[in-house]
This record gives C-alpha cells, structure tokens and sequence, in this order.
C-alpha cells in the first residue's frame, strides 16, 4: 500500500506539470495578455508599462520558470476586477462547491442504489423497463436544462423554494438534485449491470441453495461485491460531476467555485482563471487518487497485484 | 506463434471484408436495426433531426432572427392569448420559437459532427502511432493522454475559450481537441491486438510498409468501434455545445443555437415557460436518439459485446 501510494504520489507531479505548461502557454503565447488585461482605451504608453511589469519582455522560457516559481508560492496574480490576489478568492468559493458536491452525491446514491438493485433483481420486468428507461433519458437531458425546469416547477408555479442564491437547506435541494441526477442516471446503469454479473456467479447459485433468504442474498453477497466496479468507475464521474457543477452553479447563481470560473472567463480575468483551473484540477487528480485507494481497501483481490 | 505466408491471404481478407457467407451485410443490418425497437426509434429520430436541419429553411414559418417587439412572449397557440401562426409562442424579442428551433437544429448538428471528426482524426493518429510504434513514443503519448484525461474537458474549453473569444470555428476546435483522448485509448488498445495478428506479420513478412500496414491492415480493423465511439460521442458533443452557448461562451448571436435560446429563455421564467422549455425539449430529444442509434451500432458492431451477450 505504502508503496502504491507513494508511485501514485509521484504520478501527479509530471500531470501537474503539464497542467501549469497548458495553462501557460494558452494565457500567455496564444492569447495576449496584455490586450486581454488592459481596457480599450489604454495608450501605447500603458502597454510598455504593463510589458515591463509584467516581465513580457524576458524570453518565454524565463517567463515560464517565473511563472512556476510564483504558482509555488501560491501567487496567480491579481485579479483586475477584485484587484486582490487570486488564489484566496478562488480558495473562499471551495467550501460552498463542496457542499454542493456532496450534497449531490447523497442525492445521487440515495436514487440509484436501490433503483439499480430494483432494476437488476427484477431484470426485464416493466419496472426494469421503466427505470433503465428513466436513466436514459437522465443522461440524454442537458443538466442545466433540468434546473431551469426544476426551477419553473418548484419555485416558480409551486413557489415552494427558492431560484436561487445560497442559504439554508432550502437553497440546496433544487440544485443538489440537478447535478444529481445525472449521476444517478450513470449510476444506476453501473449498479445495475455489475449486479447482473455477479448475480450470476457461481457462490450466489451456491447462497441460494443453501436456502438462503433472497434478500440476504441479494443485500450480503450480490450488493456489496457488485459495488467494486461501481466505486472505480465513479471515481471517473468527478470530473463530470466538476463539469456539470460549473454550469449548475450559474443557473442556480451558487457562489461557489465553478461559478466564480464562468464569471472570470466572461470578464477575462485571467488571474482568477488559471488558479480556478489549477485549483480544480488539483481536487480531480486527488478525488482520483482517493478512488484508487478505497478501490483497494474494498477489494482485498488488489492487494496481491 | 507462428507466422506463415499461406494464411497471410486468407485471414487478411476476412478481416477487411465481410466473410462471403453473408452475401448483402446492408440488407442484415437494416433486418437488425429494424428488429431493435430503440435502434429503430434512434435511426428514425435521427433522420428526422437531420431533415429539419436541412429543410430549415423550407420548413420554418418565420425568419428566426427577425424581432418583432409587438408581438413580444407570445403564449404557444393552444394557450389564450397564443396565435396559430406561431405554434410554439414567440420569444422576448418576438422571435418565432418554431422557426429557431428549426434553424438551431442546424448548429447543434454541424458543431456535433466536426466537432467529432476533429477529435477523432487526433485521436485515431495518436493512438495509430502510439500503438504501432510503442516504446518511448508511446510513453510520451500516453502519458499526455492520462494528462489530458485527468483534467475535467470544460475547464480547457473555458481556458481556450477565454483566450480566442468565442466563435463557430473557435467551438468546433475546441470540443474536438479537448475530446480526442477517448479515441487515442480505444485506437492504441485496439492496434496493440492487431498488430500482433497473423495477417498483419504476414504482410511484414511481404515488406509492407509500416505506412501500408497500418492503412490496408490496421485501420480497417478499427473502423467498426470508431464508428460505435464516434456516435455517442456527437451525442456529449451536442449537450457540450449547449451547455457552453447557455453559459454565453459559445455561439453568438444573431446564429441561433438551442443553448443560447435557453439562456434567453431563463429570464424570463416567471412569466413565459415557453421560450426555456421547448429548446431543452429539442435537445433531450436529439441526444435521446443518437443514444439508442449508438448503442444499437454497438452491439451490432462490436463483436467482443456480441461474444459476451451470447455468454
């Protein structure tokens, strides 16, 4: 274990790498900054300053190296339309893009986990129809279209809660089930099939003829092990959940990271982009090594490789 | 392992035709899709998406991005106050919605298919070579590859967007070179099999060019699965277009795309539903149908599914 951590430790720095190099190079050899920093009516003057200080004068690789050497100490620059340092702006919006995502994910797992089981034990039923139906159709629907909906249900016809703006649980509900969703559409596609597989392995035939209750069958033998593929393959979802999540937190106006992300890129604030990305792309890559560990607590088989 | 010449003819064949005991592989495949009731539905909802993009033009009762502020949020004809001559109500500009969903349907599909070549001609080269060719090529492209797949896809298009300022051409680059990693993996892991095939030693044996190899005898192979990806894939594509139109950061007015009309549409929620619901409708339903085709292509194309289900 020491050891797998320890590779996979190391596996992030060269993606971190290439990540801060991508960043780099779209910001700063594509792109103008300067044009993109100053407004329309700056002088030539102003540019010359704006180059000097900036260091645009240098050679790229010394810009670069400069550029790392800034990020290490946390420094992204400064944001023209907060005129503070970027990173801590970007940092304030994480705990409200945690509480979103997680309050997603208890959404997602309280629908699919017995959807999924539903659907697999009573396979080809119309209930199966029905929920591998929904599922379908759960992926097929643009999530942001799904919150404008629910919002025109919910809040505007039924005025039952509110449009949006973060405050009590009552502002979460509507944009915790939007993202939600369509995880729980994938979800329960994933339950359902790992539950197919196992229920046909050879220690359930042996569960069953032992007079062993269905359910017990279903619920300590098929359920539990069918959750390993589930819990891997789910890991891959973060990045969906953190793309869905930029666009659910601006049609709800939830303040939380992905929001602050679509705002600076409308507004070109590049500071404020290259430490959102950074900083949310650092969270993906360690949901992913976080996956990779509990994969291998759950499943004793990874041990021996 | 061996591999002998004789065999070399007659493996190759199979593998870049049809076996011969099949005469008309069409005719099969339309008796498949016609016994599969969803890839039936997705074929036929498809065509129907395809013909209203194409016939926009003939079809729509109005042109979609002429304003008409007397005829503001008007209702959907079967409501009180809505009129016949816009069936599906007007929106804050007095736009008919009809009309632009119609020519919407035109964007959602040019940008869903370029956007899908884009991709995977990276994707189908990268994986070629990286697959063919391993060592340290390989590792490198790889590696990229992990990179890329580690960052979620729309925080590059942000990035990119950000940067070039959005534009038509600009979004088809975009989602293709930020969706190109699927195929690279698909392709590379595909060419790895092959490659060790006999039919393909067999024509190494001969001299074949690596280039030759890799175009009469590898790429044939991968056709099928590409075809299987490529699909579902113009299906995230199309919602991808959406989402980053809604978010004002795709296509820009006065072209007409689903997204941006749903962003027109949210504001005025409170009192006009129409103008937000009947685009997201569209949309669900074009996606819903380039899913069931999709899948349907899967399980007739790919064989090792096939395998499996007969397991």
């Amino acid at each position: 274990m020491r050891k797998f951590l320890v590779r996979s430790l190391l596996q992030i720095i060269p993606v971190l790498f290439l990540i801060t190099l991508i960043v780099f190079i779209l910001v700063h050899v594509t792109g103008d900054p300067v044009t993109l920093m100053l407004s329309d009516t700056a002088t030539d003057e102003d540019r010359a300053i704006l180059i000097q200080a900036l260091g645009l004068d240098q050679p790229i690789h010394v810009q670069y190296f400069k550029f790392l050497a800034n990020l290490f100490q946390g420094d992204f620059g400064t944001s023209f339309r907060y005129q503070e340092p970027a990173l801590p702006i970007v940092l304030e919006r994480m705990p409200a893009s945690f509480e979103l995502a997680i309050a997603s994910m208890i959404v997602a797992t309280v629908i699919a986990i017995p959807l999924g089981i539903l659907s697999a034990t009573k396979r080809n039923s119309f209930l199966d129809i029905f929920i591998t139906g929904s599922a379908v159709l759960g992926k097929a629907m643009p999530s942001f279209w799904l919150g404008i909906m629910l919002i025109l249900f919910f809040a505007v016809q039924m005025g039952a809660l509110p449009v949006s703006g973060k405050g009590g649980l009552a502002n979460l509900i509507l944009p915790a089930l939007t993202l939600g969703t369509g995880v729980a559409a994938e979800m329960t596609r994933l339950i359902r099939s790992s539950m197919l597989e196992i229920l046909q392995q050879d220690y359930i035939r042996t569960a069953r003829s032992k007079g062993m209750m269905e359910r017990l069958v279903v619920y300590r033998h098929a359920f539990r092990n069918s959750l390993i593929p589930v819990v891997t393959i789910m890991a891959l979802q973060t990045s969906h959940l953190i793309g869905g999540a930029l666009i659910t937190e601006t049609v709800f106006s939830w303040p939380g990271m992905g929001n602050l992300l679509i705002q600076a890129v409308n507004q070109r604030d590049m500071s404020i982009v290259q430490a959102a990305v950074f900083v949310i792309s650092l969270l993906v890559i360690l949901s992913n090594l976080l996956a990779d560990i509990c994969y291998r607590l759950i499943d004793p088989r990874m041990k021996y490789n | 392992m061996s591999s002998t010449l004789h065999i070399q003819t007659q493996t190759d064949a199979e593998a870049t035709t049809q076996p011969r005991h099949r005469p008309n592989p069409i005719l099969r495949f339309f008796r498949l899709l016609l016994k599969s009731k969803t890839g039936a539905l997705g074929l036929l909802i498809v065509l129907c998406v395809v013909l209203m993009a194409l016939l926009a033009p003939t079809l729509a009762p109005h042109d979609p991005v002429k304003t008409n502020v007397a005829k503001r949020l008007l209702p959907p004809m079967w409501q009180e106050k809505g009129k016949p001559e816009h069936p599906l109500g007007t929106d804050n500009l007095g736009r008919d919605v009809l009309s632009r969903i119609l020519y919407g349907s035109q964007i959602s599909l040019l940008v869903g298919f370029c956007a899908v070549v884009v991709a995977g001609l990276i994707g189908v080269i990268i994986g070629l070579f990286s697959g063919y060719y391993g060592g340290w090529l390989d590792a490198v492209l790889m590696r990229t590859t992990d990179a890329f797949l580690a960052i979620p896809n729309i925080l590059f298009m942000l990035v990119i967007l950000a940067v070039m300022g959005p534009s038509l051409v600009t979004l088809i680059f975009v989602l293709g070179f930020t969706n190109w990693t699927t195929y690279a993996r698909m392709v590379r892991g595909e060419v790895l099999s092959i490659k060790e095939r006999d039919f393909v030693r067999g024509a190494r044996a001969v001299g074949a060019s690596d280039l030759r190899i890799i175009s009469k005898h590898i790429l044939p192979n991968v056709i099928s699965s590409f075809i299987v990806i490529s699909t579902l894939s113009v299906a995230t594509t199309i919602i991808l277009e959406a989402s980053l139109s809604f978010l004002g950061l795709g296509i820009q007015p006065p072209d007409v795309s689903w997204g941006g009309m749903l962003s027109d549409g949210r504001q005025y929620l409170a009192t006009s539903w129409w103008v937000a619901t009947f685009p997201g409708i569209a949309i669900t339903i074009t996606v819903l149908g380039i899913i069931f085709l999709g899948d349907f292509l899967r399980d007739t194309l790919d064989p090792r599914l096939k395998a499996r289900k007969a397991k």
